[in-house]
């Protein structure tokens, strides 16, 4: 046996790591992402002619429950209908054991990618709004995202906003009617194992608590979301408030709902006062001066209009 | 390009090739004699290569000395039962390995210079003409190479070529040398142009769709074969699972 030289054995790997699309409908163009569970690739539909984004589970996680659950995130996504969730177009296994599901094919940015761009507040808060909506949507579908984090969510040219990554997502009361009879365990994860990232997990979820994993628990994420979507300016101290409260490592003190945030950042947007922010007389004074700019200017322009008029002797 | 010559016959009877094979480390210490052959001829295919070379460039031994020396670490970690020690909750198979070798060349140095080996059993035939050859053409460390990186990435070598021979051999007894030959070709071609489809197709009197299914279905019994031989040299299914992840060069 002759040994490899380097160059052959960089090539060797790479095409035993490539998933094997020859006899189906794809052809492989790039790998665009790569995560712990899967890879994802844009692809060519050859049936329809269009590019489409295939996520491939890893090769060494075929079968058993890694494949249970790529087949699960595929049926949840499936299931989640909505312009801020990517559509599935199929799912397959490919001769190598892969479990594999064909998505729409996203163009845009990462939202840390557009966050480092530095957008106004103004924009960067009709983005986070447009999240809210989705995960909201899912809630009210029974799924609890649980890793929600600016990588997992993008941004695409012309504003619109996707949720991805519904990997370890939980679901929840009427949503398991979609499950397989075989995936009953699929809700809660097991006792003591944690999913998700640092720093955006919620302390109940980092602790593999599972059974108190809700609505809240995502809350918890699109706070931090929100904080890590302003950071790189100065943050209005209500807005931090709500972004605070969001994130608090005590669940009963967030937002009950992400619709409950949603309407305390829009709430921040048109100058009224927030829920999670109690404001001084005199910061109540400036938001109200400042959110009715117009009255107060033509108040003072009356005003003054009158002094002017009592002192001028023009009688 | 990388031709595969079967210069040696260690690594077992190169006719057999089970679909699953199983952690023969874990079979050193078998009661069943032919269960602790086979596993003793896994180890030692999957190890002495790495060895040797260890020996050579990180104990800057010479040809003879690193030959002896070899040698008498597998022959002696069988009589002591250095593998017995070993503890999958604490390390790598491959880590403990290369601690008991550090420990074992070692005591040799202390042992007043070099010893003779000529005393210890040869316990396999080993073809270190073409080790040497190997490390003349390609061997030396990197330079900031850790000693464990090093001794890592001649271990990756040296698996990758034992999946390429069995799928070399499986092929000749399936009467499959056309395809494995196009994937020769392809796949373990070290010069800059790799050929083209079309141009293999020519080559072998085929067409390019042949040519390309040929190559997908050899790159698959080569992973398969190559897990298989990784999973030989691990004791827990998380330990193959890292220690594929280090040969496939995938992120953990």
């Amino acid at each position: 046996m002759e040994s490899l030289p380097d160059a052959v054995i960089g090539h060797l790997r790479e095409v035993v790591n490539r998933p094997d699309f020859v006899g189906t409908r794809y052809e492989v163009i790039a790998e665009i992402g790569r995560g712990g569970m899967g890879t994802v690739y844009a692809a060519l539909d050859g049936k329809l002619g269009r590019r489409v984004a295939l996520k491939v589970l890893n090769i060494l996680d075929s079968g058993g429950q890694a494949a249970a659950r790529m087949a699960e995130e595929a049926r949840i996504l499936a299931r989640l209908e909505h312009p801020g969730i990517v559509p599935v177009h199929d799912f397959g296994e490919l001769p190598d054991g892969r479990v594999y599901y064909a998505m729409k094919l996203v163009d845009g940015a990462r939202l840390d990618c557009y966050a480092q761009a530095g957008p106004p507040v103004g924009e960067r808060l009709r983005v986070f709004l447009r999240i809210c909506e989705t995960v909201a949507f899912a809630h009210s579908q029974g799924v609890i995202h649980r890793d929600l984090k600016p990588q997992n969510i993008m941004v695409g040219p012309f504003g619109e906003v996707l949720v991805l990554d519904w990997g370890v997502a939980k679901i929840t009361g009427m949503a398991r009617e979609f499950l397989p009879a075989n995936a009953a365990g699929r809700d809660d994860t097991a006792p003591g194992t944690a999913v998700g990232t640092p720093g955006y997990t919620a302390p109940e979820q980092a602790s593999g608590t599972s059974d108190q994993v809700d609505a809240r628990s995502d809350v918890y994420s699109l706070g931090r979301t929100l904080a890590a979507l302003l950071e790189g300016g100065e943050i209005p101290r209500r807005l931090r408030a709500i972004s605070q409260k969001a994130a608090s490592p005590e669940r009963t003190l967030r937002y009950t709902t992400v619709a409950e945030l949603a309407a305390d950042v829009e709430r921040f947007q048109s100058g009224e006062r927030v829920l999670a922010y109690r404001e001084t007389p005199a910061e109540r004074l400036g938001r109200l001066v400042t959110r009715n700019q117009m009255v107060v200017l033509l108040v003072a322009t009356y005003l003054v209009m009158r002094v002017l008029l009592f002192f001028l002797p023009w009688r | 390009m990388a031709r595969v010559d079967t210069d040696t016959s260690i690594g077992g009877s190169q006719s057999r090739f089970p679909d699953t094979r199983h952690s023969a480390i874990r079979n050193l210490g078998s009661l069943d004699s032919r269960l602790r052959e086979c596993a003793l001829d896994a180890l030692i295919a999957a190890y002495w290569k790495p060895v040797y070379k260890y020996v050579r460039v990180r104990w800057s031994q010479s040809n003879e000395n690193a030959k002896d020396l070899t040698q008498s670490f597998f022959a002696r970690a069988l009589e002591k039962e250095f593998f017995g020690g070993y503890d999958p909750a604490k390390a790598r198979f491959r880590t403990y390995l290369r601690a008991c070798l550090d420990a074992f060349l070692s005591n040799e140095n202390k042992a007043a210079g070099r010893i003779k080996r000529g005393g210890d059993a040869m316990i396999v035939s080993l073809d270190f003409e073409t080790a040497q050859g190997e490390l003349r053409q390609r061997g030396t460390a990197s330079a900031g190479q850790s000693p464990e990186e090093y001794f890592q990435r001649e271990w990756v070598r040296n698996l990758l070529g034992l999946a390429t021979e069995d799928l070399k051999h499986e092929c000749e007894e399936r009467g499959k040398q056309i395809q494995y030959r196009i994937f020769e070709r392809y796949d373990l071609d070290d010069s800059a142009a790799r050929p083209t489809y079309d141009g293999l197709a020519a080559e072998f009197t085929v067409t390019t769709a042949t040519v390309t299914n040929h190559l997908a279905a050899m790159r698959r019994r080569f992973r398969h074969l190559l897990l298989a031989r990784i999973r030989e040299t691990a004791v827990t299914e998380q330990e193959f699972r890292d220690e594929a992840r280090t040969v496939l060069g995938i992120e953990a």
